[in-house]
């Protein structure tokens, strides 16, 4: 193993489900308000992954009342407390940015079973 | 003493205790052999190596120098300071454990050239309009000066003309992380120079 990689050997999770675009995911963030400590649920399509090793990030889109949020989320963050596959879709490109443009019916992603 | 000699590995990025992601630089800092001591005045200067060199790579000056000290030959030599009262000999090891994560450093380095650069590039100007019927001067510095007074183009007008490869000194870089035992040194943000490069790390004043 190289030195780089090595330096941050110790902050790579190895417990991330496999997980890509087109799937959806409910992501568990860890949100600290003031003294208290929650845990927040973001659930939508992930968008892309990109970059590697603990720089590694993914973007999950989701539309809540007509009005759509995309968050960028690091891979390896201590504050992902838990990613859950909820269904894994089936698309034909890497990044799906073709989605912000689509609404309602033409936004959906096929299963993939 | 005060510093140590390294090379620069390479960046990365660190999740800190926030568990925000920060950007970090690697430095493999020493170890490095004492080679010379000298009383400098009320200060003890001492002269670190690092990096092994070969022996037929060395002048035999030098050579006779680390044979005394008893040290193989050296590629890097540097000048530091001893603390006071600190009892330091040729042959003796000085390595990343004299620093402590959480505390500044210093760090000196050559920075990357740029070769022959632009007044836009090298001083920041904002070059000329875009649009509007401009043509050759989107990058142009502008006027120079003044016309029958001076008659001439004051001295330190900032110009085109080499940018980079000068020593750079990034002051108050705090020390994430040190590992004795692969004398690795985790400093957060960048350092002056490309990967590969040599730095001199000295503890901050304050």
């Amino acid at each position: 193993m190289d030195v780089l990689t090595s330096v941050v050997a110790n902050q790579i999770k190895d417990d991330i489900p496999e997980f890509g675009p087109g799937d959806t995911v409910r992501v568990h963030v860890r949100v600290i308000e003031g003294e208290k400590e929650r845990t927040q649920i973001f659930q939508g399509v992930v968008l892309q992954r990109r970059g590697s090793g603990i720089s590694e990030t993914f973007t999950v889109r989701r539309v809540s009342g007509g009005v759509s949020v995309e968050r960028i989320f690091p891979l390896h963050s201590p504050n992902l407390v838990k990613i859950e596959v909820v269904q894994r879709g089936r698309v034909r490109r890497a990044k799906l940015f073709y989605l912000r443009e689509l609404k309602g019916k033409a936004a959906r992603i096929a299963k993939r079973r | 003493m005060d510093g140590l000699i390294g090379k620069k590995i390479g960046m990365t990025q660190l999740f800190d205790e926030k568990g925000q992601l920060v950007p970090v630089t690697v430095i493999q800092a020493g170890p490095c052999p004492v080679i010379q001591v000298r009383a400098r005045g009320d200060c003890v200067s001492v002269q670190l190596g690092f990096g092994e060199a070969k022996r037929k790579n060395v002048t035999r000056p030098l050579l006779g120098i680390f044979d005394k000290a008893k040290v193989p030959p050296m590629k890097v030599l540097k000048e530091f300071h001893a603390d006071d009262g600190e009892e330091i000999r040729p042959g003796q090891w000085v390595d990343v454990s004299m620093f402590q994560a959480g505390e500044k450093v210093d760090i000196i380095g050559q920075c990357k050239g740029k070769g022959f650069a632009g007044t836009v590039k090298r001083w920041g100007f904002a070059g000329g309009p875009k649009t509007r019927g401009q043509s050759d001067r989107h990058r142009a510095p502008g006027s120079i000066g003044a016309s029958s007074f001076p008659s001439r183009v004051w001295k330190g007008q900032k110009m085109a003309g080499r940018l980079g490869g000068e020593t750079v000194t990034v002051k108050n870089v705090q020390v994430l992380k040190i590992d004795p035992q692969r004398n690795l040194m985790v400093v957060k943000g960048a350092v002056p120079g490309a990967r590969n490069g040599i730095l001199f790390i000295k503890r901050s004043l304050h």
